[in-house]
Formats: C-alpha cells, sequence, structure tokens
C-alpha cells in the first residue's frame, strides 16, 4: 500500500483504522472506499495488465497529488458541515499570478509562498463572510469561485509558461528511489513528498489536537460545540484557511509538474475534490470522515481515469458519467449507514 | 441567611429585549453544596436569568459575582472557566463522537504527540465511574445511549471542566421515574461535594424531592427566596401564578361531566396496526369525548395518534368516519376529513421560529386551502384575533415572532392553528409538556370546553394524572399494544392505571383479562 501517505504514519494509520472499524459504522464507507480501490486495481490488472508495477502506482500518485491536497483540505470543510467551491478558481488566480510575476523576474521562492498566501487570503475571506456575514458557505465559496476565476482571467487569458531554467520545475522533477527494469522505477516528485506531508500533517491536527476534535464536534451539531464552551467562530474560520492554503499549495505543485498556468485551469476541480471526499467516506452533513479516506478517493478517481485510457473502448466523455455513477453509490452506501445509525 | 457565603450572587439584573423587559431587577444566589431550584412560570424569566448567568444574553444592569468577584461574562467558554456549566433540556452533546469524547471535548489529555488518546479515555472512564457510570465503555458511540444516560454523561462533562456551580435547565422533562431518580442520586452526590447546583423543573414532586432552596420570579419579576422546607406547595404555586390555585382544583372537580350522546363513533378504527409501531387494536372516537392515551414512553402513544392522522401510513385497518368507509393515509388526506393532529415536538414539528403569530396561526388553514389562494388578511385577522383572545396568548401581539414567546403561549398558538381548521378530531400529544402551571390550567380547560362544544378530542401525555383528570374514556397503552380501555369515572385513578401497566404480562393471566373484559363492559 503505497498508497498511503509516508510509512511511519501509514503503519498507525492503518491500525488505527482497523481499531475504529471494529467499533464505528461511520468507518464503512471509507472500508468500501478502500475495497473498491484494490477492487479497481485487481481488475485492472486482470483486464489490461501493467497496473500493478511500479510505474503505473507512481504515476497514479505523482499526476494526483495536486487533487490530493485539495481533497484534504475539503475534508475539514465537510467535516464542519461547510463545503468549498473556490478552490478550482483559486488554483487558477495563484498559479497565473505566480507564474507571471515569476516571468517578470520575481526571486521563484517568495513568488511561490505568494501563490500559497493568495489561497490563505480567499480561505480568509471565505470564512469571514461566513463566520461573522453569516453568509451559506455555499454562497460565499461560490461568490469567490467567480472572484477567482475572474481575477485570473484579468492577468491572462493564455497559457504563461514557466522558465525552462525555473526552480520551480524542480518541485516536478521525478526522483528514481529505485530503478527497476526499463522504465519500471519508483519515482516521486517533491510534489509528492508534499502531499504526504500534508496528509500526515490533517491526520495529526484532525485526530491528535483540540482543534481538530471541535472540527468533528462542529459536524455533529454546531449549537452543541457552542455550548461545550468550544471555540467555534475560530475553528469554522481555520476549516476555510486551511483550504483555502491548500488550494494554494496544490497550484504550487500542480504548476511545477505542467511548467504552466491557465485562467482555466482547475475548472470543475472543487467538484473533483468534493468527490474524493465524498467517496472516501466524509459525510456530506459533516461530522463523519477521514483524511486517509479523502487520500482514497483521490486516488479512486485518479486510478479511473487510467483504467478509461488502457481500455480505449470507453470513449473519454464517459469519465464524468462514470465518476458521477460512483459517486451516487457511495451517497447511498451513506445514507444507508445513518439511516442505521437513527435506529 | 449566613451559614455560608453564596458562590454566586446576581444582584439587580435587568434585561430588556425589543419591546419587553425579561427581567426587572432580579437577584439569585446559589450556595456550595444546596440544591436550589429556580420556579416560575413559562415566559417568567427563568431561561433568560439562566442565560445570563451562562454568558448567552448581556445584562444591561446589575451585577454577576462569582465567588465574590464581579464577573463579566461573554459568552460559554467564559462562563465554564469561571466555574459554571450547564446541562440544558435538549441534551447538547455530539451524537457522532463517542461517550469519551464528549465527555471530555476541549479537556482532552495532551502530551508531546498531541492528544492522548489512552491518558483521555482513561479520565472519561474515572470521571463517569464517580457518577456511577463506570458500566459505560467511553469508546463507545454516545448515540446508542438512550437520552437519560446522555444526560448523564453531560452531567459528567461539566465535572470534567471542574465546575463549581451547576445549573440543570430541566433535565427531567424527557426521563422516566427510574430515570429521574438516577439522575437524583447523582444530584445529592454532586451536591455532597459542595457543588452549588441551580435546577429548573416544572414538576412539583421533583423540585420538593431535591431542592433545598426556591427562588421564584413572576413576570420577569423577582418573587422571593424561600427554604424548601418553610413552603407549602399550594403557596408556592400561588406565588407563582399570582393567583389562588382555585382555579386548577375547579378542574378536577369537573371530571366525568360529559355523557356520551350519540352511540355511532365520529372515528371508528379496526384492527389499525404498523409493523413496530403498533400492534392490531381498535379506537373509537365519539363526539364531544376526551380520549386518553395512557402508557410509559415508548409505549406506542405518539405512534397510534401519527396512524390515526396518517403521518405514518397503517400497514393495516379499516378506518370509518361518521359511518363511511374512508382511508387516511397522508396528513393532506387526515385534514381534508377534519382531522388535526398537534405534535409532541414543538419545536421542531410545530411552531416556525421565525413566522409572526399570526403566519403561525393560520398556517394549516391556508394549507387547506392551497397556496394558489391566499388567505385574505381580513379573514387572517379575524381568525387570530378570535384565537389570542379566546386562548388568551400573552403578549396579544399577532405580529410579533413565535420564538419570542414562551413554551406555554407558542403552544396555545398552535393549538388555535389547529381549531383555526375547524376540526371534528383533534389530536393533541403532549400539548402541555414543558409548560408552566398557569397555562396548563388554561389548555386543559379550554380543551374541555372544546368537548363540551362537541369536538372529539384524542389526548396524550405522559403524565397520567392528567390523562385522567381530562379523559372521558382511557385507553392504556404499553410495549405497542392496547392492553386496556377504561371508562372514566371514580374508581379511575393514576395509581389503578399504573397497577395494569405493572401487572400486564406478570404471569396472571386472569387478572390481565378481567380488566380486559371491565373495560370492554
Amino acid at each position: 500500500m503505497s498508497t498511503l501517505t509516508a510509512p511511519p504514519s501509514e503503519a498507525r494509520g492503518a491500525r488505527a483504522l482497523a481499531k475504529r472499524l471494529s467499533l464505528h459504522l461511520d468507518t464503512l464507507p471509507t472500508a468500501a472506499a478502500v475495497t473498491i480501490f484494490i477492487g479497481m486495481i485487481v481488475y485492472g490488472e486482470a483486464a489490461y495488465g501493467r497496473i500493478v508495477q511500479f510505474n503505473t502506482l507512481s504515476n497514479l500518485l505523482i499526476n494526483n497529488a495536486h487533487l490530493i491536497i485539495l481533497a484534504v483540505g475539503l475534508t475539514f470543510v465537510i467535516l464542519t458541515g461547510g463545503i468549498d467551491l473556490s478552490v478550482g478558481a483559486v488554483i487558477a488566480f495563484s498559479s497565473v499570478a505566480g507564474v507571471m510575476l515569476m516571468n517578470a523576474g520575481w526571486d521563484p521562492w517568495l513568488a511561490m509562498g505568494l501563490m500559497v498566501l493568495i489561497g490563505t487570503a480567499f480561505g480568509a475571506a471565505s470564512g469571514v463572510l461566513i463566520q461573522y456575514f453569516h453568509v451559506q458557505p455555499f454562497i460565499a465559496t461560490l461568490a469567490m469561485m467567480f472572484l477567482g476565476r475572474g481575477l485570473a482571467s484579468i492577468l491572462s487569458t493564455v497559457p504563461e509558461r514557466l522558465a525552462d531554467d525555473s526552480p520551480v520545475r524542480e518541485l516536478g522533477t521525478q526522483i528514481k528511489l529505485y530503478d527497476g527494469p526499463k522504465v519500471n522505477d519508483v519515482a516521486i516528485t517533491p510534489g509528492v513528498i508534499i502531499a504526504a506531508v500534508v496528509v500526515a500533517a490533517a491526520f495529526f491536527v484532525l485526530h491528535r489536537t483540540r482543534t481538530g476534535r471541535t472540527v468533528y464536534a462542529i459536524g455533529g451539531s454546531e449549537q452543541s460545540a457552542a455550548l461545550m464552551g468550544l471555540p467555534v467562530p475560530a475553528t469554522k474560520m481555520w476549516v476555510y484557511i486551511i483550504s483555502g492554503t491548500l488550494a494554494g499549495l496544490a497550484a504550487v505543485v500542480y504548476t511545477a509538474r505542467l511548467g504552466s498556468a491557465q485562467n482555466i485551469t482547475g475548472i470543475g476541480w472543487e467538484l473533483d475534490a468534493i468527490a474524493a471526499t465524498v467517496i472516501g467516506g466524509t459525510l456530506l452533513t459533516g461530522g463523519a470522515g477521514f483524511v486517509l479516506g479523502s487520500v482514497v478517493g483521490a486516488l479512486v478517481l485518479g486510478l479511473m481515469n487510467v483504467l478509461i485510457t488502457r481500455d480505449g473502448g470507453i470513449p473519454p466523455e464517459a469519465t464524468t458519467i462514470i465518476t458521477g455513477g460512483i459517486l451516487l453509490v457511495f451517497v447511498l452506501l451513506q445514507r444507508a449507514v445513518l439511516a442505521r445509525r437513527r435506529e | 441567611m449566613p451559614e455560608s457565603l453564596p458562590i454566586v450572587e446576581m444582584v439587580g439584573i435587568s434585561i430588556a429585549f425589543p419591546g419587553v423587559k425579561a427581567l426587572d431587577e432580579v437577584g439569585l444566589r446559589l450556595f456550595p453544596g444546596e440544591v436550589h431550584t429556580l420556579m416560575g412560570e413559562n415566559g417568567a424569566g427563568k431561561s433568560t436569568l439562566i442565560k445570563a448567568l451562562t454568558g448567552v444574553y448581556k445584562i444591561d444592569e446589575g451585577e454577576i459575582r462569582i465567588a465574590g468577584e464581579p464577573r463579566r461574562l461573554g459568552g460559554t467558554a467564559d462562563a465554564q472557566n469561571a466555574g459554571v456549566s450547564t446541562v440544558y433540556q435538549e441534551v447538547n452533546l455530539c451524537p457522532n463522537l463517542t461517550i469519551g469524547e464528549n465527555v471530555m471535548l476541549g479537556h482532552e489529555v495532551r502530551g508531546a504527540a498531541g492528544i492522548n488518546w489512552r491518558a483521555t479515555h482513561r479520565a472519561a472512564r474515572e470521571t463517569l465511574a464517580k457518577l456511577g457510570l463506570g458500566h459505560l465503555n467511553p469508546k463507545h458511540s454516545l448515540s446508542a445511549l438512550p437520552l437519560a444516560l446522555q444526560q448523564l454523561v453531560a452531567i459528567s462533562r461539566s465535572m470534567v471542566a471542574r465546575c463549581k456551580v451547576l445549573i440543570l435547565d430541566e433535565p427531567t422533562s424527557s426521563l422516566d421515574a427510574n430515570e429521574v431518580e438516577q439522575l437524583f442520586t447523582v444530584i445529592r452526590g454532586l451536591r455532597d461535594q459542595g457543588v452549588a447546583i441551580l435546577f429548573v423543573s416544572h414538576f412539583l414532586d421533583q423540585v420538593y424531592a431535591i431542592s433545598d432552596r426556591l427562588t421564584v420570579l413572576r413576570n420577569g419579576r423577582f418573587e422571593g427566596e424561600y427554604r424548601t422546607s418553610e413552603l407549602d406547595r399550594a403557596d408556592l404555586i400561588s406565588k407563582m401564578i399570582g393567583k389562588d390555585i382555585a382555579a386548577l382544583k375547579s378542574l378536577d372537580a369537573k371530571a366525568s361531566r360529559r355523557v356520551r350522546t350519540d352511540d355511532a363513533p365520529l372515528y371508528a378504527a379496526k384492527g389499525l396496526s404498523r409493523k413496530g409501531a403498533i400492534e392490531e387494536l381498535d379506537i373509537e372516537l365519539h363526539r364531544g369525548e376526551v380520549v386518553g392515551l395512557a402508557g410509559l414512553l415508548g409505549s406506542g402513544r405518539t405512534e397510534l395518534a401519527r396512524l390515526v392522522y396518517g403521518a405514518d401510513r397503517p400497514d393495516t385497518g379499516e378506518v370509518t368516519l361518521g359511518g363511511e368507509k374512508t382511508e387516511i393515509t397522508t396528513p393532506a388526506k387526515a385534514l381534508a376529513r377534519r382531522i388535526a393532529f398537534s405534535s409532541e415536538n414543538r419545536r421542531d414539528e410545530g411552531i416556525v421560529r421565525d413566522l409572526s403569530v399570526r403566519e403561525n396561526l393560520i398556517l394549516a388553514v391556508q394549507a387547506r386551502r392551497g397556496w394558489a389562494r391566499p388567505l385574505p388578511r381580513r379573514e387572517q385577522d379575524a381568525i387570530v384575533a378570535k384565537y389570542i383572545a379566546a386562548l388568551g396568548v400573552r403578549p396579544a401581539d399577532p405580529e410579533r415572532p413565535i420564538r419570542l414567546l414562551s413554551g406555554g403561549n407558542q403552544q396555545k398558538v398552535l393549538l388555535g392553528r389547529w381549531l383555526a381548521t375547524e376540526p371534528d378530531v383533534l389530536i393533541l400529544d403532549e400539548p402541555t409538556r414543558g409548560i408552566d402551571v398557569g397555562a396548563k390550567a388554561e389548555i386543559q380547560e379550554y380543551v374541555s370546553d372544546l368537548a363540551d362544544e362537541g369536538l372529539s378530542v384524542l389526548f396524550i401525555s405522559s403524565e397520567i394524572e392528567e390523562v385522567v383528570r381530562q379523559s372521558d374514556r382511557i385507553i392504556v397503552l404499553k410495549d405497542h399494544r392496547k392492553i386496556a380501555e377504561l371508562e372514566g369515572g371514580r374508581d379511575v385513578s393514576a395509581e389503578s392505571i399504573v397497577t395494569i401497566i405493572a401487572e400486564d404480562g406478570l404471569g396472571d393471566p386472569s387478572a390481565d383479562t378481567a380488566v380486559r373484559e371491565e373495560a370492554t363492559a
């Protein structure tokens, strides 16, 4: 299972997962996601071959690092019962702004820092709208989505290429960890390492800090959490700031891999990230879910694309239909779990 | 009373809301190691006073001193830091988390690697054990626990916060007798540890069983502070409602006053049942009659009412209405056949919080007309004026949002909502739960008057005394089946019904059938 983060936290995560499985019904959707992921690998290997090999799995991680980072951010937001629709547009604005600044002569590292901070600023703005102006999360982040997309289009409507010698590209360079026969190598990029660190940090925050537990409590009952004396307003601000910041970080990772940025980058990615989170077992109403589940959810979506490409017979246009189908199955599964819990 | 210094002193507290003075120079003192009950009708200002002490409302005038020091409380967290914890009527815990987490939220034991779950669960287990809940596994989900235990878990939580003052806001309203006793054992234990406890309840028996001291509020004003031993019940009620209790007594005298005039029932159901809700039973409702449903919590009272109303679809059963066979499978059909149902869940299924009294009142009439034909404003005003006057809704302001009314007055508006549809059959599920003695008496009296006018009422209450007082005929339910049907009269009392419930299924079939025979006779 190279799919789950860095080795030490993977073992801990897996153990914790197994322990929780025996106690909670909540884990059923996540377990189902893991099962489907494994099932897809087995099916892919049997039907098309060359799935269970180093380079395929490495590429799966490399190509989906940005989606994993986004899904982690969305997990925080959805756990509180909120939603963040702005992350795709934030990526567009952040990456176009970053690349243009670098091309204008800014220090690349400074520009990357700014790219992350642009995400933070968008998240903070959503948080303020939601927390202090009592705007629905859907509407507040929708407004931020249009704002981000619009700002990106004002900056440029053509692809902005990164200079070939830009140090940013190093974040997208593959590092061979194990040199296998032919091209069958175990390879990662700094982007994958960033995603792994993000996942590990998110796991720690959600399960080992009071802020993280407050996130779950808010999702269970915001009113109760407030009456328990938990810092509800601050925590709700934090989840949107985290989601925005991670969108900024995902912009850096994606731009580094692709080497260019465009104002139409990331259209619909917020929905991919939400789908990954939901497939990974996070309840859309909040209060239940796991960040590792969201990682699996992102990989399920990524693997699906690989399988469709390999099949060759399925038109690429059908991808979204299949995504929708999988999503529907998981949502129905969650309803069933909720109904069981109510009994 | 100089025996010890009060831990909490609230002096001259005033709070005004737009248009109303909710509290007018009210005082309250809480002493360590004492249970203090706050008494008053709904709308007397109890909740407002509690919210002032828990930092939810800002006080306009006055001072709160905790352990001798003046404090400004800016929110729940502030109050908890000052040692004041609250357990509310509706359990305010997170159902998605484990028992242990709910107890420890915000107070988790932390180590170098963040929260130390082993130590946290151990601390939760110890806290629970102190309240006699050692058998609960802190790692299990909270939502699996019955409400009563959840309430005790909520109290454990305040122990973790090392509270010196514990406020229990109507903790017993949804508990049965055993659970109340368990709760009281815990309360007494805490009292003996020196915690000052503020208790709010509408049940006089409970108030007298547990409290050492009483503070009475009326209309936002301070009526007085008394030792429980020095104030008898009649005096207490008089102080709460500001008039003597003859009104209440007259209601008792009126019992069994109605004689059934018609032989054919208005509503009759044969073999009504729904899987998991109620086993096959017959039920008849006559004009001008109040039929009570008695039974313990979970005996199927509400389930039966929902079947009659069509809120749930019956699996079997033949319904006749006014002699004609009919099918009532949805609330819309019930309404069209002039059957109305007032839910027990006033907050979620009854009032629409942000709408005005007028809008809430006309809702059912409007629903029956259909949205395409809005009720003319003049007719609305006429209906609203009629029921506000008839039911004594206070304040008599039709444009006030209903959430600003007290529970008793909200209930009157709901009653008015259904009466405005001019029903033949009115189902009242717990119409008097959580409302004060004065409003309760008014509602009971009004229900009796309605029956006198020919309405057929199905009356549900968890207080068996109330069912006995109100009903002409009583259907006793247990474990989702009908175990007896009694004509109201002198020999029917709360005790005799409790005996029937207790003896049912005790392996004495003869006693059981005797009751049934008596019932059908």
